[in-house]
């Protein structure tokens, strides 16, 4: 690991002021930044602990929604009553992430700015135009087995691994942040971008923005009572996903009257499944309509050499979920 | 003349006794317990945070120690598998560790047992997992939630048929 300098933020301005300083980072709760500096991805020279930052609090907002402070720990969202009450889908998806020791450790805007696990984005002696832009991408003719279907470019095939953010991306909420130049906010979906010919950047923030919080849209009763998260992974626990599917559905006398449907490791950020939805609403709720959906979305699925499984598989994975969530209905 | 890297003067509060440090800043909190204070329970496994060996318990909460920074941690409350127990007798978990042979090699079990205390502690707060069936009931730590709780701490040995039980001992 290279050397830094260590300090720890009074507050926002504070933050913000410290990481304007060459080569400065944010460090949250710190488990995927301390490994991708152990790894020598990361080479901070200075890293400005925001982890103590009073923006760890969960809040009911009067429209129903939900305010997230940006240093909340991932387990404490998950266990959360009102996350766990009116949107389950997201209590699953950070359960379904990680391990509990990583949860209790891990924050919430670090779990939406965490790195690919791209084989080739943590290998320092391997070329990565996400890692040292301009130095190719060996995935691309590699192995890509886990890589994106959806949404990649020439230059970068990398998937954001973060489960709870395909579950923020079907619900929608906004990124509350402090920078250099003032406070703005940013909708998910919205905050990760395409890799398109720029894939260093994972997200739209600018250099120096710090996430403060989250602001979940209200999900209604309708739709947080049938949604959920669904994640395939190589073992039972403790994996990052092969394909994930976070759904919600109100279903009114065997007709889709609303949905959301998101899916994760599919591409360089959670994907809204916006066709899908368009498709399905309206719809009967039948396996048939499912299907539709999903291959609705993945009619621009564009799957490399080795991992055109994946989108039978998240056909499939759309499909049984969404009839899982109506099976008392049909 | 060689480059001075940056050190920082902490202090680290370990099982009840206060540790001034002057260390790297790069210093684990994994590898200051090991190798500045001579707490070698906590193991380095993968040192990635992907086995648990390191598992100790950060103000109550368990986390890996390995990608924890030691200036990171100063103020907080480390307990490491030396201060569960009370000197002379174990801790519930380690007398179920040992009546359930729930270990071979036993380079994981310090971690495994950190990890537990940390998540019956969990479930006794209510906190679900990802297979609690209803994420609002309070959970009942059967063979299944304990093998989902525990994923984070993995057995080369491959013990877990004797660990599961051993933790459900002490968990039910």
């Amino acid at each position: 690991m290279r050397p830094f300098e260590y300090q720890r933020a009074a507050d926002a301005a504070d933050a913000v002021a410290a990481v304007a300083q060459p080569g400065t980072m944010y460090l949250g709760g710190g488990t995927n930044l301390v490994d991708l500096m152990k790894l020598g991805v990361e080479t901070p020279e200075r890293l400005v602990d925001v982890s103590r930052l009073p923006y760890a609090d969960v809040e009911d907002l009067p429209d129903g929604g939900l305010r997230v402070g940006g240093a909340v720990r991932n387990s404490d969202l998950a266990a959360h009553r009102s996350v766990r009450e009116r949107y389950p889908l997201l209590a699953l998806s950070l359960l379904a992430g990680a391990s509990g020791q990583l949860r209790n450790v891990a924050t919430i805007a670090g779990n939406l700015l965490q790195r690919t696990r791209c084989p080739y984005f943590q290998d320092v002696s391997k070329p990565c135009n996400k890692r040292r832009p301009g130095s190719g991408c060996p995935a691309r003719e590699g192995d890509h087995r886990n890589l994106a279907i959806l949404g990649h470019s020439p230059s970068c095939v990398a998937t954001h691994p973060s489960d709870m953010a395909v579950a923020l991306a079907a619900i929608g909420a906004d990124v509350h942040v402090t920078g250099p130049d003032g406070e703005r906010s940013i909708p998910i979906p919205g905050l990760h971008r395409l890799p398109g010919d720029e894939p260093s950047r994972d997200t739209v923030l600018e250099p120096g923005e710090l996430i403060t919080a989250l602001e979940l849209e209200p999900l209604a009763a309708g739709l947080a009572t049938r949604s959920t998260y669904r994640k395939v992974r190589e073992r039972a626990s403790f994996s990052f996903a092969v394909a994930s599917v976070a759904a919600a559905v109100d279903v009114v006398d065997g007709t889709v009257r609303d949905c959301r449907i998101a899916i994760g490791a599919v591409a360089h950020g959670p994907w809204r499944a916006w066709r899908a939805e368009e498709s399905l609403r309206g719809a009967p709720s039948t396996e048939a309509s499912f299907a539709a959906a999903a291959e609705a979305e993945l009619a621009q699925a564009d799957p490399l050499r080795d991992n055109a499984f994946k989108v039978p598989l998240v056909r499939n994975l759309i499909v049984a979920t969404l009839g899982d969530l109506c099976g008392d209905v049909r | 003349m060689p480059r001075v890297t940056p050190h920082a003067d902490i202090t680290l509060h370990v099982n009840g006794i206060d540790h001034p440090l002057h260390a790297d800043t790069r210093t684990t909190l994994l590898d200051a317990l090991r190798e500045h204070l001579g707490l070698t329970g906590a193991k380095k496994g993968c040192d990635h945070g992907q086995c648990g060996a390191c598992t100790v318990l950060v103000d109550g909460r368990r986390a890996n120690a390995c990608l924890l920074l030691a200036v990171a941690v100063e103020g907080s409350e480390i307990t490491t598998i030396e201060g569960l127990g009370d000197g002379e007798a174990l801790h519930p978990l380690q007398d179920a560790f040992v009546a359930y042979d729930a270990f071979q090699c036993g380079y994981c079990t310090p971690g495994q047992i950190c990890s537990a205390v940390g998540m019956i502690a969990e479930a006794r707060d209510g906190w679900p997992s990802g297979v609690s069936g209803d994420l609002t009931a309070d959970p009942v730590l059967d063979d299944d939630e304990i093998r989902e709780r525990m994923s984070g701490n993995i057995c080369r040995c491959g013990a877990y048929a004797n660990i599961v039980p051993a933790i459900a001992e002490v968990a039910r």
